[in-house]
């Protein structure tokens, strides 16, 4: 089962092409990242799947059902934390909870999850306070807290930790990575590239409205071209080969990194080119690129196509 | 909840509509009956010698429903309005729209709410006028009638103006060049009957002439036109609005990309 589909999805505002034939699936139970530059068209995609905007073309299903014309279906099954910090300043945080689990047609009865879910997210002290009184964290929490009042099985977490402070980000991170446990499907944006590396399981990236890479987290990490060499050199300031010189990315003293492309570039070669200038290897060890390597690399190539 | 009808939704978003405007009450109850006060003795020691109405009717008296009634429009034009646009702004109208709400779920809500602040105004400044003045009341029925239907009807306009209304300054002109200039002109300080010919006929063109007209009729038993023209009128016009908002309601005009 499939927790949304987006097929040939199309989204233009006057002449500019915000989506572009936009074709994935988030798989049911995972914990999916969707990354990209500003303005790469990840909150219009979620707008889309939340029924705050209309594709110009394809179509966006939520467990099945259309969220255009199933769309009370849709909407009960997804939880939607929105990016701005947006509250209505005449509620308290109960109150306004309340509400909304009203808006999705929870009866009285529901009141014991909220006030479950004020407890989870340490909103206890603030649950009678009017919402334009509290911290931008804890108006954060409310926002997640009401994403969460209807028990939905797909809950899209857009920018969630924007501005927030580490501490709340290690709490929210437990917070959602305890919801995907519970069996929850989560799609997640994020700028924090080495978050969505350990929460996530499937990585979709988009670059000028278009998906440019999309697949589990560990396939698009190895199947990266290149892997990274890490030296330590008893160097004594002499000059490096300069064959080696292109591949350093990063040097700092006698600690160098030096990028290599598997296919190309041998370790041995480096090593032998080192011995031959008698500097000396104390120390060495490789390292496969993390997310954030992959997604420079992948967004840098596809600007390259788009300019170019 | 049913796959075809949210009433719980709807019932959440009217009461949550009706909430808001009672937890700044002073602003929206209170006010307008001191304002419609001011008109009232204003309006009583200047022009009470001067305007003749209907035969054994005081100008004083005559002025009150005039009155309730601009004070009902202004009031129930101002709550689904302001509190649209208030969201908008704000941004939190997206919890609204995150929601399984129908369009026509949303409209009555507003529109509900609308009316329940029209009637709680109406009734205010109805009750505060009648320790001053004497007005008599033939019909209770036509009253309450004429109160809960242009109660609706501006409720829908305040809907369209909302969803129309890009910042406050816009909404503000809709109120000050439409809404108020419509209610002054409808009959409220006067019988159209005393107008010259051009401006009676004008009159009959302004749709709050005759939700004025029709409550009137139903304080003094006459009205400057037929009361059955001004409840067609007055439901015709409901209609139309209704049919408007949630036309721009369901398409999303300005809430949803």
């Amino acid at each position: 089962m499939t927790a949304i589909v987006f097929s040939n999805v199309y989204k233009r505002f006057g002449r500019l092409e915000a989506l572009s034939n936009i074709n994935f699936t988030v798989p049911e139970g995972s914990f999916f990242g969707l990354l990209g530059p500003n303005g790469a068209g990840k909150s219009t995609l979620i707008n889309l799947s939340a029924g705050l905007a209309r594709a110009s073309q394809g179509s966006v299903s939520v467990l099945g059902n259309d969220v255009q014309r199933d769309y009370r279906k849709t909407r009960q099954a997804l939880g939607v934390v929105p990016q701005e910090l947006v509250y209505d300043p005449f509620f308290s945080v109960r109150e306004m909870l309340r509400l909304q689990a009203g808006y999705f047609g929870c009866p009285p009865s529901s009141h014991s999850y909220i006030d479950e879910l004020i407890e989870r997210l340490d909103l206890i002290d603030k649950a009678d306070t009017n919402l334009h009184d509290l911290s931008g964290g804890m108006k954060r929490r409310v926002l997640v807290a009401q994403a969460l009042v209807h028990r939905p099985q797909v809950v899209i977490l857009d920018e969630p930790t924007a501005g927030v402070d580490v501490e709340l980000r290690k709490n929210l991170w437990q917070f959602v990575s305890e919801l995907h446990r519970e069996g929850r499907t989560i799609v997640l944006t994020t700028h924090y590239l080495e978050e969505a590396e350990s929460l996530c399981d499937q990585i979709a990236i988009l670059n000028h409205g278009r998906v440019v890479a999309m697949d589990e987290k560990e396939r698009l990490l190895a199947r990266h071209p290149h892997q990274f060499l890490c030296l330590t050199l008893g160097c004594e300031g002499k000059p490096l080969p300069s064959a080696l010189a292109p591949l350093v990315v990063k040097q700092d003293g006698c600690e160098l990194t030096l990028k290599l492309k598997r296919d190309q570039d041998k370790i041995g070669a480096v090593l032998d080119a080192l011995r031959d200038v008698d500097i000396p290897i104390l120390e060495l060890h490789t390292r496969d690129p993390g997310l954030e390597e992959v997604f420079i690399d992948i967004t840098a190539q596809t600007n390259e196509v788009t300019h170019g | 909840m049913g796959e075809v009808y949210n009433p719980r939704g709807m019932r959440t978003l009217f009461e949550k509509e009706v909430r808001r405007f009672l937890k700044v009450s002073i602003q929206t109850v209170l006010a307008p009956c001191v304002t419609t006060l001011l008109y009232l003795l204003v309006f009583a020691s200047v022009l009470e010698d001067h305007i003749k109405v209907y035969d054994g009717v005081s100008y004083l008296a005559f002025l009150v429903p005039g009155l309730i009634m601009m004070t009902v429009i202004q009031n129930a034009f101002a709550n689904a309005s302001s509190s649209l646009i208030q969201s908008k702004m704000t941004g939190n109208l997206v919890f609204l729209l995150l929601s399984p709400i129908s369009g026509v779920e949303m409209v009555v809500a507003f529109v509900a709410a609308a009316v329940v602040r029209g009637i709680l105004v109406g009734l205010c400044v109805w009750l505060v006028a009648l320790v001053f003045v004497d007005v008599p009341l033939v019909s209770l029925a036509t009253v309450l009638l004429f109160l809960v239907l242009s109660s609706a009807v501006l409720g829908a306009v305040g809907l369209i103006a909302g969803l129309w209304a890009d910042k406050f300054d816009q909404l503000s002109a809709f109120q000050n060049f439409i809404i108020v200039p419509l209610s002054f002109l409808s009959g409220v300080f006067y019988s159209v009957e005393s107008l010259p010919g051009i401006w009676q006929a004008i009159s009959r063109f302004n749709p709050f002439f005759y939700m004025i007209d029709g409550f009137r009729y139903g304080f003094f038993g006459v009205s400057d036109v037929d009361p059955e023209l001004s409840l067609v009128v007055t439901l015709a016009f409901l209609l139309l609005v209704s049919g408007v908002s949630l036309l721009l309601v369901r398409i999303g005009y300005k809430i949803r990309q």
